[in-house]
């Protein structure tokens, strides 16, 4: 569906759909896993069928997020590369935070926030699928102190992406007119000038 | 298998107080592991006081049999050969659930009530609770635990608690031919076992002692041996077990602090909403792009 022919194209219907695998697996794997993580959180497990059912499916959702996020990070990584100017952004991002973005670098197509994300959570990834094989009990049995350190780490950096990912979502919904991106793939000509410039020019020859 | 007992110390993951209201006194099974004579009438007792069948297996040149613990057996007997004082000394030791007073069990498992301690020290797992994760497996000091490959539960020695319920002794106290397994209240186990040790002293072996590891706040099993000095000979018995340090760091203040962390990220985001108002693109930039389109 085009809205507006003069919108601007940001990703096509396969990257769409690789975002919205990593998404919801990511949302599955993290209220299954918070089950497991504190008894606060026990109750989550009846949203898969039960406590064991949550043992069981999570690590196979595990798998499918690990391969979806692959991808969609082999496709992005030449997008995210960090240069000066993302450097000079996030020394300012304060003032971002505290909502005037008037004085913020030119960014590309991804600014130094999400560029340092995606590296980041590449790195959180290759944790959680090495960590969560190593505590993955019912197909294999590594020596008990892998399993110790695999307990910790699977634990710690679940935390951490959990967390980051929050960030994440807030900031598409704080920035009007970004969930639509993944949605129908398009950004206003206005949005893109706004908060991505340089790619702005890029796409538009402006 | 649990019993409907008021006498709860602890359940796993249970942020609140399990009932209370009784009192009993701490028990213990003492083995004697220098009067054991490796007959295994005890892993007979218990195989069929508590209905349980290993396949039979095949021998790999040592008595063990069967060779490890497992879902069907709650209890095997451990034969060591080894040399001290230049002699050969053959050591048989009764291996299984030490019913730690700090079971690293418990503490690791996510499931409520799949484990719990009773008032009076036993560890029992209670399988109807358990999600088959594997985590006590992970959490144990002793490498007791095993995960059924039928069921996918964990299971262990209950040291009959349900025996005890009602005022019996362990199937296998019951049973042991030469009164190698004891059993009764904690301090009067520790007494026993004193005479014992003094009487091994008497005989020469200076390093007789008692095996109550501190490191878990001792044991509700204990184990009298020869060379109390190096409990590893008795098929690596651990000199100093504690609950790991990676298991304390992984179930300690930590998730809590992390689950409030993440209560604070979620709430922020909220507030810096409410407070600065969403990120819209300002009239001056959709203007611009008006008056090109204009053009
Ligand atoms: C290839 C990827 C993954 C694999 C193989 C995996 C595997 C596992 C396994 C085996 C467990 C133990 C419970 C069970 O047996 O089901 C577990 C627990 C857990 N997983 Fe994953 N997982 C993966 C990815 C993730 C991701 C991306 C998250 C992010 C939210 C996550 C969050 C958790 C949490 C919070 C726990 C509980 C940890 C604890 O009890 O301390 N997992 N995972
Ligand atoms: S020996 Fe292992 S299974 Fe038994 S109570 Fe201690 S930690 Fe739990
Ligand atoms: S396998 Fe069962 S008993 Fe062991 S930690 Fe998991 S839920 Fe608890």
């Amino acid at each position: 569906m085009i809205r507006d022919p003069k919108d601007l194209k940001r990703y096509n219907a396969s990257e769409r759909v690789n975002h919205w695998i990593v998404g919801i697996s990511f949302i599955l794997l993290a209220l299954s896993g918070l089950s497991f993580f504190h008894p606060a959180f026990f109750p989550l497990n009846q949203l898969f069928g039960g406590p064991v059912w949550a043992r069981i499916l999570h690590p196979f959702v595990g798998v499918v997020m690990a391969v979806a996020f692959f991808i969609i990070f082999f496709r992005f990584r030449k997008l995210n590369v960090m240069h000066a100017s993302d450097w000079e952004w996030l020394k300012r991002s304060h003032e971002m935070v505290n909502g005037d973005d008037h004085n913020m670098p030119e960014q590309g197509k991804y600014n130094g926030g999400q560029k340092m994300l995606f590296w980041v959570l590449g790195l959180c990834m290759l944790g959680m699928t090495v960590s969560g094989i190593l505590i993955w009990r019912a197909y294999f049995g590594f020596d008990i102190t892998l399993v110790r350190l695999g307990a910790v780490a699977h634990a710690a950096v679940a935390a951490v992406m959990i967390g980051l990912i929050m960030v994440h979502v807030y900031a598409a919904i704080w920035v009007k007119g970004t969930v639509r991106a993944m949605w129908y793939g398009t950004v206003t000509r206005a949005w893109a000038k706004q908060h991505h410039r340089a790619w702005y020019r890029q796409v538009t020859g402006k | 298998m649990p019993l409907q007992s008021l006498d709860i110390l602890r359940r796993s993951a249970t942020t609140t107080p399990s009932t209370q209201a009784r009192k009993p006194i701490e028990v213990a099974k003492l083995i004697d592991v220098t009067t054991c004579i490796g007959c295994k009438a005890c892993q007979v007792a218990c195989s069929e006081w508590n209905d349980l069948r290993e396949d039979v297996g095949s021998c790999i040149g040592v008595y063990d049999n069967p060779i490890d613990l497992s879902a069907q057996a709650w209890t095997v007997m451990r034969f060591t050969e080894t040399e001290e004082n230049g002699k050969l000394e053959w050591l048989i030791r009764k291996d299984g659930c030490m019913h730690c007073a700090d079971p690293g069990c418990l503490k690791s498992c996510p499931s409520p009530g799949a484990i719990i301690q009773y008032k009076n020290g036993i560890v029992d797992f209670n399988e109807e609770n358990c999600i088959g994760c594997g985590y006590c497996v992970t959490g144990c000091p002793f490498n007791v635990p095993r995960i059924s490959k039928e069921d996918s539960k964990a299971y262990k020695c209950s040291l009959c608690s349900d025996r005890v319920a009602v005022g019996q002794e362990p199937a296998c106290v019951k049973t042991c031919p030469t009164g190698a397994i004891q059993f009764g209240s904690k301090e009067d186990m520790k007494e026993v076992a004193a005479t014992r040790i003094a009487d091994l002293k008497k005989r020469g072996y200076d390093n007789a002692g008692l095996y109550d590891p501190e490191g878990v706040g001792g044991t509700h099993v204990m184990y009298v041996l020869h060379h109390a000095d190096k409990p590893q000979l008795y098929h690596n018995l651990p000199k100093n077990p504690t609950i790991s340090p990676l298991v304390s760091l992984w179930k300690g203040a930590t998730k809590p602090l992390a689950t409030l962390a993440l209560a604070g990220i979620a709430l922020g985001s909220l507030f810096h909403y409410v407070a600065k108002g969403p990120n819209e693109v300002s009239k001056e930039i959709e203007d611009e792009i008006e008056k090109e389109d204009a053009q």
